[in-house]
């Protein structure tokens, strides 16, 4: 363990970096596109169908085969990398946000706007903020996904804790191979966790802190 | 804004979804406060009336003024801030205080902060909850106290006319109650203009100034309750409102006028005595009403004082003037009780001049709680009343 630590330990901390900010990016993107795009279906719905029939499909593409297409198209590196790993976060952020937004009461959204709040008044203060654990949920699950299949991301030179396990089965050493899981695993627990904290920061309370803090205990 | 022009007026509406007509022709007028109950079946279009006041639904065809002008020169957005909407599931935001969630509004118009605190405590007080209650969340209220802050967060902005619809559906009897005089009392002290969509008849009559009946998208009648009460329009809205309550109504809306005795026996002031024992033979009866010449009740004449005074002749000298007495106009709900339980054989009914028009007997009351309890019709009590005119008096 330590010998491996000391053979290998700085390249183990840059590779994590590199596990960490490709999937950082490839969330952040999934995000910035899925949530407004899932908001904006809540209100054409024949149209969500299709798109989130599109974004399905998708997801069905075996991720290998998903990474060597990009490489015609983007060659290879961290860009093609990021790119596939977008479009698979893509599909949990996209279905929760639009959930999420489906299930808010409907005789809240008849109540906002029947006294006189604009559409965008209603996602934002009414809307968005009742959807807020199920799109997150929906982050949570894509954050995890993305980190572990970032390990591919070395089948096309993307670098990141994949190139460890790959040496480690080429090279049939164990300890390369598990010395590069372990770390994936924690930092998608850890993503997890922390996703999970900002969640219950962004909801919104529905009763007295002092009562549900009672209700807690 | 003169008091003539309606706050609300429908003009030729028509709604359709598809082929499916909502509303097919309705022609309405809300008066500035006029509390407007749409009452109907499912389906009939009630709903859908009241939701294109504040443009929650556009019309397919026709107008809607609001104070003369067309709705559709309004903001849809900015008309339904001028207009007070409490929807039946309540609709509180859950994740906004009570207060938040009554200065909902007065936050969309940008009210300073001082401003919509004051309103939301004056509002608070006016349906008797605690001022500490703005700072909790709806989900921590009772569905009572829910309501009570959904009707005041739509008198926040102090919009002049309010629609709601089925507001008190969801709640228990007792508490809907309550709600509702809250309502009739706050529009009553508010002056606010109501429309009311509900399908519960007795809540229209308790609350509405006027009830206007609606049958697959058109109006059948519109009248006020006791109007309704009195002449249904026909045999839909008798239906509606349901026979007993048409037969109970009956005692809340009769007058004397309309059940008593037209031809009472009386005998003028001057006459003698003598003539005043024959008549009383004639007819069968032991008291005698006496009026002057020109038909004004003065008092009675009763059979067995007739005995003590047989020497003296006159009619004005022995009769009792002390009587109990009703006017023609004078609700028989409200007089009933007292003829039954002070014994009274019969009661004289006069006019506002004091002029003798007739007599409400015990018997023509037995028709009355005949009716309210057995549920006769119209042409058993008039036979009933027939037969029991010669006996009562006697």
């Amino acid at each position: 363990m330590i010998a491996f630590l000391n053979q290998y330990g700085w390249q183990l901390l840059q590779k994590t970096w590199e596990q960490l900010y490709i999937s950082a990016i490839s969330l952040f993107l999934g995000m910035v596109v899925a949530v407004p795009l899932g908001i904006f279906l809540t209100r054409t719905p024949r149209t969500a169908k299709i798109v989130i029939g599109i974004a399905g499909m998708l997801q069905t593409i075996p991720s290998l085969a998903l990474l060597a297409l990009m490489i015609p198209i983007l060659g290879i590196g961290k860009v093609p990398s990021i790119v596939a790993l977008f479009i698979y976060s893509l599909l949990p952020i996209l279905r929760n946000t639009y959930l999420g937004m489906e299930s808010v009461d409907p005789v809240l959204k008849d109540s906002a706007k029947g006294m006189g709040m604009t559409s965008f008044q209603s996602i934002t203060q009414v809307e968005v903020p009742l959807a807020i654990p199920v799109i997150m949920a929906g982050i949570r699950l894509s954050a995890v996904y993305v980190i572990s299949w970032a390990t591919l991301a070395a089948f096309i030179g993307g670098g990141g804790l994949g190139d460890f396990i790959f040496d480690g089965l080429n090279l049939f050493q164990p300890d390369l191979i598990i010395g590069g899981t372990i770390p994936v695993t924690i930092m998608a627990v850890l993503a997890d966790y922390l996703l999970g904290l900002l969640e219950k920061k962004l909801t919104p309370l529905q009763q007295d802190s002092r009562d549900s803090e009672e209700a807690d205990k | 804004m003169e008091k003539t022009t309606p706050m609300v007026e429908f003009k030729d509406i028509a709604k359709i979804y598809h082929n499916n007509t909502a509303v097919e022709k309705v022609n309405l007028k809300v008066n500035h406060g006029d509390f407007v109950c749409l009452i109907g079946t499912s389906g009939s279009g009630k709903t859908t009336t009241m939701r294109m006041i504040n443009r929650m639904l556009e019309p397919t065809s026709g107008e809607v003024f609001l104070n003369g002008k067309n709705i559709k020169e309004f903001d849809p957005v900015k008309l339904r801030r001028k207009i007070g909407y409490v929807i039946q599931n309540i609709g509180l935001i859950p994740h906004m205080t009570i207060y938040e969630n009554i200065t909902l509004v007065p936050k969309l118009l940008k009210w300073p902060e001082e401003k919509k605190r004051e309103q939301a405590k004056k509002l608070i007080r006016l349906v008797e909850l605690p001022t500490d209650f703005l700072d909790r969340y709806p989900g921590e209220l009772s569905g009572g106290q829910q309501q009570r802050i959904g009707v005041i967060r739509a008198l926040a902005a102090e919009q002049d006319i309010i629609l709601m619809d089925e507001p008190f559906g969801a709640l228990d009897p007792i508490t809907r109650e309550s709600l509702q005089d809250l309502v009739k009392d706050l529009q009553e002290k508010l002056g606010k203009t109501v429309v009311f969509v509900t399908h519960d008849m007795d809540e229209a009559l308790k609350l509405a100034t006027k009830v206007v009946v609606m049958d697959h998208g058109n109006i059948i009648q519109q009248a006020s309750p006791t109007e309704l009460l009195n002449h249904p329009a026909n045999d839909f809205v008798k239906k509606l409102i349901g026979e007993e309550r048409l037969i109970q109504a009956r005692a809340d809306i009769t007058t004397a006028q309309q059940i008593m005795l037209k031809d009472p026996v009386s005998i003028t002031l001057g006459q003698p005595l003598k003539s005043a024992v024959s008549l009383m033979r004639k007819r069968r009866v032991d008291t005698l009403l006496v009026t002057d010449d020109d038909g004004y009740l003065k008092g009675y004449l009763d059979l067995a004082d007739l005995n003590k005074y047989n020497r003296v002749t006159s009619v004005s000298d022995i009769m009792i003037t002390r009587l109990f007495k009703i006017y023609t106009d004078t609700l028989i709900r409200n007089s009933a009780e007292r003829i039954l339980k002070q014994g009274l054989r019969y009661v004289p009914v006069i006019d506002h001049q004091g002029k003798l028009c007739g007599i409400v007997t015990r018997s023509s009351l037995v028709d009355m709680v005949y009716d309210i309890i057995w549920g006769g019709s119209e042409a058993e009590k008039d036979e009933s009343a027939d037969s029991t005119q010669g006996g009562e008096v006697q």
